[in-house]
């Protein structure tokens, strides 16, 4: 259990700046999701605070103590690895049990601790058997296992999910925070994928190029986002960002309004536009809609089941108390 | 990615395989130079004093220098043309589907593992030799005369042999880099209307082309510095002295280790120029 | 590329595929033949041959005569000696420059190939005086020595190339799990590594059995290896085709069998990898 502080953090790799000094505070027991397109740094990120790299200049703090030079294994932090990271020679047991064995618990501690982690997550079965004998989801409990046994002070996750079928992944997307909500043991965790951010962080960091956007809850970032980057990354379908005259029409170099919040009606609006594709999910439907005033269509979300023809002509009415308004250097105006 | 401690763990870890071999290049090498300048007889007279470069002008100007060049440029031409043909069709061959591929490839590849004074023995005697050996009773058999392989064709006869051994090698290489290209690219080819000597010259061969490469440049270094066989057969004899082998018969047998030296540092030279090409290309993949 | 194809073309290229590799095959097929022959009957026409009687006196008069025995020791302790100093030697090396390379990695890497390049013939004169002054001309601890610089760029070279396969996560989380540096060769990459060492021996076992330059030049009675021990042959005293032959059967059997294992390594330790 432990807060977390980077004070001045900068990573370069020979010359080129990775991460510009950057600060974050991390609390204690917090689900913290650093989210960013493939280059931003965020694992990066997360493998300077988990020790793997030196940092370049800056502080590390882990509850309270000056962590930057310790190294990894005494940082008491656990981390799931991307591609899990098993140790294919030992068996399922062996794997969890590997960093009891270094930290030179007793034989008999080891075995109870293992049956543990194995009947939290289901794998008491597998316990002799090797990664090469299971599945992708089996073994990215392993990999937690091995992490939970040791009782970290916060567990680093690295895009854990991503090598896993879509399927599953909402599966373990909801183990994952139940297991947070059981251990309440704070935990980092990288993503590309904006949805697994949005369910699964108390905070969520954006970044970009090294740098960090904006800091907030879900809600927040969902509802104001501080720049066109931000308003842009999260939520799904994206945020229509419209520039030029309509923009001006409400002193803004650009709005941006989701696709949720605009209203569709085949008689009148504020918008006239043609239907060009429209993807029918069941439970709403997408259209995408071409108008004059720009070159980019504009996606808006219907009712499931709504067909309209391709080239129909439809109006199109932003909810002006979700409209959200930029300056020219894509900052939010208030 | 690395941290300051595993950096200086690494650096002295790497530190005797490092001191081992510069020592093992210095130290020899040095000493070669240095004979190379000397008039060294160390059966006439030993140490006679500094020479500049005579003992480079004597080693090219002597006259059984422009043979063994043409000697080593024959032998080793024959057998990288032989290899690189036959190892190009055997790996085509090898690469179809048959039965007993398992034992068949035993029997291409067996040759290479076989020690080069076994090989050349074998050939020597056993299919060479002009009145007991295989090719002899076989010419009989036809009624005409058995070749003097060894006496008469030498260098063909060494070519023959080298080129048994290193057979092996090039259609292995060659095999390895067929079966990487990638089947999709061949049946791209076909729906494109290519047929099998098409396909052959425009994607099998380009594709190659990189192994070839590797094949002739290794080949060539390890053919220059062939040794045993020449040894075994006939000892230099017959005009089947290569640039290698002239540099042993005057640095051990003649005893002239300044002559010699110099003939050694030539050779250096001429194994660096063709190692740089190598090199450049096995870079080229480290980076990768 | 090879795929399914017609059964036609399959009896072709079958039949193809066997007769080219029986003719290539022949020559230690035939010295096969002619160890279980009398000394008369080896060098009689072929025909001839494959219809005179069998024997297995070849085998024993070699090692009676020659001490063929102690010649196969001695290229066991060379060939074995010489292959596990350089991995001694080279697995910290190679795990330093796969796993914490830097900028001059590639640069040392390439420099250790060029070192195999040199023409030993280039250095004949130097090592031979050098061993004599070290009393080590005709020793099997010299030769072990000579061998295992010659082979050690490549041993280098195929752990370099095994070590980067480890997938770098591996190690990482063994070291996030607490393992020092002692911990993690140990335990995580020497098990993981033990196919690539393992293809690595074998293939410097087999390079090092077949040098025959060195063994060549720098034994005598006492140190001689069977490279050396067969080319007694080349001046020999009457009839010696069947001896020959079992001597050399002898000399090649373990390596034949050792190679057909060591395909793949081969093509890696020998086009350092240039070839995939």
């Amino acid at each position: 259990m432990s807060w977390i502080q980077l004070k001045n953090v900068s990573k370069k790799f020979d010359d080129l700046e990775i991460i510009p000094p950057l600060n974050l505070e991390i609390k204690d027991g917090e689900f913290v999701v650093f989210v960013g397109p493939s280059g931003c740094g965020k694992s990066t990120l997360l493998r300077l605070i988990a020790g793997l790299e030196d940092v370049s200049s800056g502080q590390i703090f882990i509850n309270g103590e000056d962590a930057t030079e310790v190294s990894p294994a005494k940082r008491k932090l656990a981390m799931v690895f991307q591609s899990y990271a098993l140790y294919p020679h030992m068996t399922v047991r062996k794997n969890i049990s590997f960093p009891l064995r270094m930290a030179g618990v007793s034989n008999a501690e080891q075995v109870k601790k293992v049956d543990d982690a194995a009947k939290v997550l289901n794998l008491s079965e597998y316990l002799d058997r090797k990664p090469g004998q299971l599945s992708g989801g089996q073994r990215q409990r392993v990999a937690i296992g091995r992490a939970i046994v040791r009782e970290p002070q916060a567990f680093l996750f690295d895009e854990p999910l991503s090598n896993l079928d879509a399927a599953l992944r909402v599966g373990m997307r909801v183990e994952i925070s139940e297991l947070h909500k059981r251990l309440a043991t704070t935990m980092i965790y990288v993503t590309h994928d904006q949805v697994e951010a949005m369910t699964m962080a108390d905070k969520i960091v954006v970044l970009q190029n090294g740098k960090i956007e904006q800091v907030g809850s879900p809600l927040d970032l969902y509802r104001s986002p501080i720049n066109t980057f931000v308003a842009s990354f999260i939520g799904s379908p994206k945020m229509n960002i419209i520039e030029g005259v309509q923009a001006s029409k409400h002193r803004s170099e650009s709005i941006g309004i989701r696709p949720e919040h605009i209203s569709i009606s085949d008689t009148n609006g504020t918008w006239e536009g043609t239907i060009g594709v429209s993807e029918q999910l069941g439970s709403d439907t997408f259209f995408h809609v071409k108008c004059q005033f720009q070159d980019q269509s504009i996606t808006v979300r219907a009712v499931g089941g709504l067909e309209l023809a391709y080239g129909q002509t439809v109006f199109l009415t932003p909810d002006q108390k979700h409209l959200h308004r930029f300056d020219k250097s894509g900052l939010r105006i208030k | 990615m690395s941290t300051q401690q595993s950096r200086s763990a690494a650096k002295l870890m790497l530190a005797p395989a490092v001191f081992l071999l510069m020592a093992w290049m210095l130290v020899p090498l040095s000493m070669t130079l240095y004979f190379s300048f000397k008039k060294y007889l160390p059966l006439r007279g030993g140490d006679l004093g500094w020479v500049g470069f005579d003992n480079y002008t004597r080693f090219v100007s002597s006259s059984s220098f422009w043979p063994a060049i043409g000697t080593t440029f024959l032998i080793v031409g024959g057998v990288l043309v032989i290899t690189v043909m036959l190892g190009i069709l055997f790996a085509l061959l090898l690469d179809q589907p048959f039965w007993g591929q398992g034992i068949v490839r035993i029997m291409f590849i067996a040759p290479f593992f076989v020690m080069p004074t076994v090989s050349g023995l074998v050939w020597k005697n056993m299919f060479m030799d002009p009145v007991n050996g295989f090719f002899a009773h076989l010419s009989k058999a036809f009624g005409s005369d058995p070749i003097q392989w060894l006496s008469q064709e030498s260098i063909l006869s060494l070519t023959i042999i080298l080129s048994w051994q290193w057979l092996p090698f090039a259609t292995l290489i060659l095999l390895t880099a067929i079966q990487s290209l990638d089947s999709d690219q061949i049946e791209a080819a076909e729906m494109d209307g290519a047929r099998l000597l098409g396909r052959f010259w425009f994607i099998i061969i380009p594709h190659l082309a990189r192994a070839i490469t590797i094949v002739i440049l290794i080949q060539t270094i390890f053919l220059l510095a062939i040794f045993a066989e020449i040894f075994v057969t006939t000892a230099g004899a017959f005009g089947t002295k290569t640039l290698t082998y002239l540099i042993f018969q005057r640095v051990l047998e003649s005893q002239n280790v300044g002559l010699g030296s110099a003939g050694g540092v030539y050779a250096i030279i001429l194994a660096n120029i063709i190692a740089i090409f190598l090199m450049r290309i096995v870079g080229k993949n480290l980076s990768d | 590329m090879a795929r399914a194809i017609s059964k036609k073309n399959k009896i072709i290229n079958s039949l193809i595929a066997w007769t080219i590799g029986l003719i290539i095959f022949f020559p230690i097929l035939w010295i096969i033949i002619l160890s279980f022959k009398t000394e008369g009957d080896a060098i009689r026409s072929p025909i001839a041959v494959i219809f005179s009687n069998w024997t297995f006196e070849n085998y024993f008069v070699v090692q009676d005569r020659s001490d063929y025995f102690k010649h196969f020791y001695n290229s066991v302790f060379i060939a074995f000696g010489s292959t596990f100093l350089g991995i001694l030697i080279a697995v910290p090396a190679s795990w330093s420059m796969a796993f914490v390379p830097s900028k001059r990695t590639r640069g040392i890497l390439l420099w250790m190939l060029s070192t195999k390049m040199l023409p030993a013939v280039g250095v004949l004169y130097p090592i031979y005086i050098l061993f004599i002054a070290l009393g080590i001309l005709d020793s099997r601890v010299g030769l072990v020595v000579v061998l295992m610089l010659m082979n050690l760029p490549i041993i280098v070279w195929m752990l370099y190339t095994y070590f980067r396969e480890i997938p770098e996560e591996i190690l990482e989380a063994s070291r996030m799990d607490g393992a020092g540096l002692r911990e993690e060769i140990l335990f995580v990459l020497t098990p993981m590594a033990l196919p690539g060492i393992a293809s690595t021996v074998l293939l410097n076992i087999i390079l090092a059995w077949n040098e025959a330059f060195w063994t060549l030049n720098l034994t005598a009675a006492k140190a001689a290896p069977l490279t050396a021990f067969i080319a007694s042959y080349s001046s020999p005293e009457g009839l010696f085709y069947a001896k020959l032959s079992a001597a050399s059967v002898m000399a090649i059997a373990p390596i034949l069998i050792m190679g057909w294992f060591s395909q793949k390594q081969l093509v890696r330790g020998l086009t350092f990898g240039a070839v995939k």
